[in-house]
């Protein structure tokens, strides 16, 4: 893109009577271009690294402190992380969603998304009703989702327990905290599959069709044609999912958060940052420090994945 | 040469686009602090309000006041108002701003607290001409840790058991003076079908309510501050004593409290599903008309004989003046105002849960359940606030919250409980 102009401007410029100021020009241009394209991507630089890893550093900075917002900073070491670890009780309960939110998007919600992606691409009646209705939920902000799980959820008012005829014994989907985060992560799943069956589905249908009648000349059955032939042709989308869903489950926030400001069962480590810095006696060195674990936690998937597109782009 | 001319007025442009989404950005920061300097100090009568009351019939009645005041003295007030929730969440940023010159505040440790890190202006001055209007109690709660006044009270509103007459009649129910009592009522409402006592506590906070009432009818009124300020470790057997309390009484709690919210627990009251309901006397905003009139309330009943009922859990909201408020005298005389009876009588005109703070408040204007709500006050022999405005309020919300909501989950290990509260509370007070 960045070279067109000169490869344009080139045969334009050769065939001028005045030779001589060929070259003058062709520099001139170039210096121009290279301004052009000096401030084009300062400014995006200059932004990010003023908004992102400015605030990072500050992030890492502001988590060895005690810092509140409002007296100086003062340095306290490792205090911070010791604490969470040791006393800070709804750490390793906020862990273990992040975690089982990360399993159960991978392990239920991108499945179904790919099965769902299958069957609509062999163009069956009404496909588009059911690809309309499949991705809804991906459109509805997570907020939203929050508030129609309440209406579903409620212990006394919801419509779940109407439904399983549980009016006297009601169950309490949302305030029981062995039971909400399931019924949290089927909400989540419920939007997670619509989305992850777009990008397969966009996938799929950049699939060469003749590999598949290639495949069904040799004798293959549509399972070996699926998991032999198509599944690994999907490579690229595949990690493209993959690291979607990382990224959804280690940010998963505002579902919970709209249900009850993530706590009593649906803590994730986002919410605990949150919770801590947001506040009126901020603790902003304490949610800081959580904060770097979950960028810690996060940078070993993004390192992996960057590891991955490099050898692709390789090979 | 056409064409790489026309690509190069696109390039220009799309500089200019950029630099146009650019600057704005990088204006945006300036423009926040140049504001400042901007409508300041040589108007006096001008001042600027930060309001958290964002409910629709609190705004009206706050605007309604300050346009009254507006009218006689010749000022001009305007009123900045932002999510209740939100306000609290961002005070801290907020005052160290830009902001309002007077803004609605929470008496307790969390006036204390921006007092002490020099967030607000002392307006002592302003007691020299309103001290008459309020009683040792709320002078106190009006003081900083400097032995300033920082605050000047508008009204508060008392915790205590909510029942609707009606049922209560109908059922030949009377009220408990004791726990023993309060246990025999429990069983019998039991029988009949109801939800004794009604609890949510999906917020997170109400359920603070119950254990400051257990604690104080237990252990008395100074062993709660102290416990509040982190004077008593949480393990303390008498902590332990007061949770081994509220154990016995859970089953009579209805069930189910971390999936519901206060509205809710409350429409279960004025359903008559549940017997009676431990709440602030806003409870009834859920509450119209005749079912307003069936709605009455009684004190927490006595757990120890030598502490008595006389401790009271009344909240005060009222107002304070930030430091960098660029017109603190005419804050002052705004704050003089709302502390007479006539603007509190405005206010709570609108407001039927609250009570004004100014004594000689006009009470003819009050419904029953005010007057009885300023006749509880105002017997009270010490008001204290709210677990989370007598704590510090990062160990309320990010502490007690999650630990009462775990004990209500399932009470059986105390000792756990009350192991981890105290770990935490000493990280947080201690730093």
């Amino acid at each position: 893109m960045t070279s067109s102009p000169l490869t344009a401007a080139a045969p334009a410029t050769s065939t001028s009577p005045v030779g001589g100021r060929r070259r003058r020009r062709l520099r001139r241009f170039t210096r121009r271009d290279v301004g052009v394209l000096a401030v084009l991507l300062g400014i995006p630089v200059a932004l990010d690294l003023a908004l992102i890893w400015a605030t990072t550093i500050a992030s890492i900075g502001l988590s060895f402190t005690s810092y509140n917002g409002v007296t100086a900073i003062k340095w306290v070491g490792w205090r911070n992380y010791d604490q969470i670890f040791t006393i800070y009780e709804p750490f390793w309960r906020a862990v273990r969603n992040n975690l089982l939110w990360l399993g159960t998007l991978g392990l239920i919600a991108t499945p179904l998304g790919l099965f769902l992606a299958y069957l609509l691409d062999k163009n069956i009646r009404l496909t588009r009703v059911y690809q309309s209705l499949f991705y809804m939920p991906v459109v509805l902000s997570l907020a939203v989702v929050g508030f129609i799980a309440q209406l579903v959820y409620s212990r006394d008012h919801g419509a779940l327990n109407v439904l399983l005829g549980r009016a006297d014994h009601p169950t309490d989907w949302l305030g029981d905290p062995n039971i909400n985060i399931w019924a949290v992560l089927v909400a989540a799943i419920w939007r997670h599959t619509g989305y992850v069956m777009v990008l397969y589905l966009a996938g799929l249908k950049a699939v060469d069709p003749a590999l598949k009648e290639a495949a069904v000349i040799d004798g293959a059955n549509e399972r070996q044609v699926f998991f032999q032939v198509i599944f690994p042709t999907l490579r690229p989308i595949n990690i493209i999912v993959l690291v979607i869903t990382v990224i959804e489950a280690l940010r998963a926030f505002d579902i919970v958060y709209a249900i009850n400001s993530g706590r009593n069962g649906l803590e994730l480590l986002s919410v605990l940052v949150t919770q801590n810095i947001v506040g009126e006696a901020s603790r902003i060195g304490f949610g800081s420090a959580i904060a770097v674990i979950l960028l810690t936690t996060s940078t070993g998937f993004v390192i992996a994945y960057l590891t991955q597109i490099v050898r692709e782009d390789r090979s | 040469m056409a064409y790489t001319v026309s690509r190069r007025a696109l390039l220009k442009g799309t500089l200019l686009g950029a630099g146009a989404l650019a600057v704005p950005a990088a204006l945006a920061a300036a423009c926040g602090s140049s504001d400042k300097s901007g409508g300041g100090g040589t108007v006096n009568k001008s001042v600027t309000f930060g309001s958290n009351y964002s409910d629709d019939v609190p705004k009206k009645a706050f605007a309604d006041t300050l346009a009254a005041f507006d009218q006689s003295k010749g000022f001009t007030t305007k009123i900045n108002t932002v999510d209740h929730n939100s306000f609290q969440e961002n005070i801290t940023r907020y005052l160290q701003g830009n902001p309002d010159d007077a803004f609605n505040w929470f008496a307790g440790f969390r006036m204390r607290f921006f007092a002490a890190q020099g967030l607000a202006t002392p307006i002592d001055d302003v007691w020299d001409s309103i001290g008459a209007n309020y009683s040792d109690a709320f002078k106190i709660a009006s003081t900083g840790d400097d032995g300033k006044k920082y605050f000047v009270p508008f009204y508060n509103y008392p915790w205590a058991l909510f029942y609707r007459k009606s049922l209560w009649q109908a059922k030949g129910y009377q009220v408990p003076k004791t726990i023993d009592e309060l246990r025999t009522l429990g069983a019998t409402m039991k029988a009949d079908g109801l939800s004794p006592i009604g609890f949510a506590d999906k917020d997170g906070w109400p359920a603070m309510g119950t254990f400051d009432q257990l604690n104080m009818r237990m252990n008395g009124y100074d062993f709660h501050i102290q416990l509040m300020a982190y004077k008593h470790s949480w393990t303390d057997p008498k902590v332990k004593a007061v949770f081994d309390l509220w154990k016995g009484l859970m089953p009579l709690h209805q069930a189910g409290a971390n999936g519901r919210t206060w509205q809710e627990a409350a429409q279960d009251l004025g359903a008559k599903k549940s017997g009676m309901y431990l709440l602030g006397s806003f409870v009834s905003q859920q509450f119209k008309g005749a079912d307003l009139d069936d709605l009455d309330f009684f004190a927490f009943p006595e757990v120890d004989s030598t502490i008595g009922t006389g401790a009271v859990e009344a909240p005060i909201d009222g107002f304070m003046v930030s430091k960098k408020a660029k017109n603190p005298d005419g804050a002052k005389e705004v704050l003089k105002y709302l502390a007479t009876a006539q603007a509190q009588n405005t206010y709570l005109k609108t407001d039927p849960g609250d009570v004004a703070a100014n004594t000689q408040a006009d009470a003819s204007g009050y419904n029953a359940l005010q007057k009885k709500a300023a006749a509880f006050i105002g017997g009270a022999k010490q008001i204290s606030q709210f677990l989370d405005r007598d704590a510090n309020p990062t160990f309320a919300s990010t502490v007690m919250i999650p630990a009462l909501q775990k004990f209500i989950n399932d009470s059986s290990d105390i000792d756990g409980l009350l192991k981890s509260i105290d770990s935490q509370a000493k990280s947080i007070y201690t730093t």
